[in-house]
């Protein structure tokens, strides 16, 4: 690949009998964005999927987002008995509440957040995250600096977000490397007995969510 | 989506609990073993599953035989000899289990 813009221009003059929707501005686009239309148009060309097929993924992840995740994990602390089978069964469990996960996605994990345990994910070898529920993941997920420092110094990392963790709290570091996708399930802030469900979903966030803060207390969340 | 041929599964070899030393190896292409936990042991968490192998699914190839995928998890103090933070602290990594052996249990 010296020179990336081959494949981009190969396919725009092609006349091979149809539209590439959103292709004909590849000039204006950046490496990465090229690279991934050039991409896209060969596994169509390949016959591997359609671009019906594409588009749909695109969309399905473009309509979730972190109050997805957030209306689940509210349940959870509403209901222990959900929390439960989040926890063993998470797949059927999101399914309860209208989250069916495609097939050909990877499994998800839920992983739950304690007085004595503080889970927190990163994928260091790319940027695998629950996109199926939760959207697509923050730029600094992505980012080599939380890459690399969220597994050497996860302790330092969870301070800048402004959670400094004593020393007995345990942390553990997920890093979701294969076929798994990690949520955490934060621990339900004190105080909040009285709230409805929606209410405790308004002190979920998305980083609680990825471990690298706690939930929001009602205080903050101006519930 | 081409439709998969027979499925074989390659058999499960550990259980939660076995220490496991993972494989030092560069094989070239597509694989998903972080370099840094190669080399290091560690203790089998969980059984997540049996999963195609992403090392011959990236290149089109069919994944077989599937393969065992465990949560394995490791002392973040061995694994970071400066790490900060205390004893109890663990950094849980996905590995195949053809990039795991076995290893022998502390004081063995």
């Amino acid at each position: 690949m010296t020179n990336p813009s081959n494949h981009a221009e190969n396919h725009q003059d092609d006349g091979h009998g149809h539209d590439h929707p959103g292709m004909l501005a590849d000039a204006e686009l950046s490496y990465y964005a090229r690279r991934a239309r050039a991409m896209e148009s060969l596994l169509v060309e390949k016959e591997i999927c359609t671009p019906g097929e594409i588009q749909a993924m695109v969309e399905r992840i473009d309509a979730r987002s972190p109050a997805d995740g957030a209306r689940v994990v509210a349940r959870a602390w509403a209901d222990p008995q959900y929390q439960a089978r989040l926890l063993s069964t998470p797949e059927a469990a999101l399914a309860e509440l209208g989250y069916t996960l495609p097939e050909t996605t990877p499994k998800l994990a839920v992983v739950e957040n304690t007085a004595e345990v503080h889970h927190l994910v990163v994928c260091t070898l790319c940027s695998c995250y629950p996109r199926n529920l939760l959207g697509r993941p923050p730029d600094w997920y992505k980012s080599l600096a939380y890459r690399s420092r969220a597994v050497v110094d996860p302790r330092g990392v969870l301070r800048e977000f402004g959670l400094d963790l004593p020393d007995s709290v345990a942390v553990r570091v997920l890093d979701s490397t294969a076929d798994l996708r990690y949520l955490v399930l934060p621990r339900r802030p004190a105080g909040t007995e009285g709230l409805t469900e929606a209410e405790l979903a308004e002190l979920v966030t998305r980083d609680s969510m990825i471990g690298v803060t706690e939930a929001r207390t009602p205080e903050r969340a101006g519930v | 989506m081409t439709a998969m041929t027979a499925t074989t599964d390659a058999p499960t070899e550990y259980q939660p609990g076995d220490r496991v030393r993972v494989r030092v190896d560069n094989p070239g292409g597509h694989f998903r073993t972080p370099a840094y936990i190669q080399g290091q042991t560690g203790q089998v968490a969980a059984l997540c599953g049996v999963f195609a192998n992403p090392e011959s699914l990236a290149y089109g190839g069919p994944g077989q035989p599937r393969q065992p995928l465990y949560r394995v998890e490791f002392d973040q103090a061995q694994v970071w000899p400066e790490y900060r933070g205390p004893a109890s602290d663990k950094i849980l990594v996905d590995i195949y289990q053809h990039w795991l052996e076995p290893a022998a249990s502390p004081g063995e």
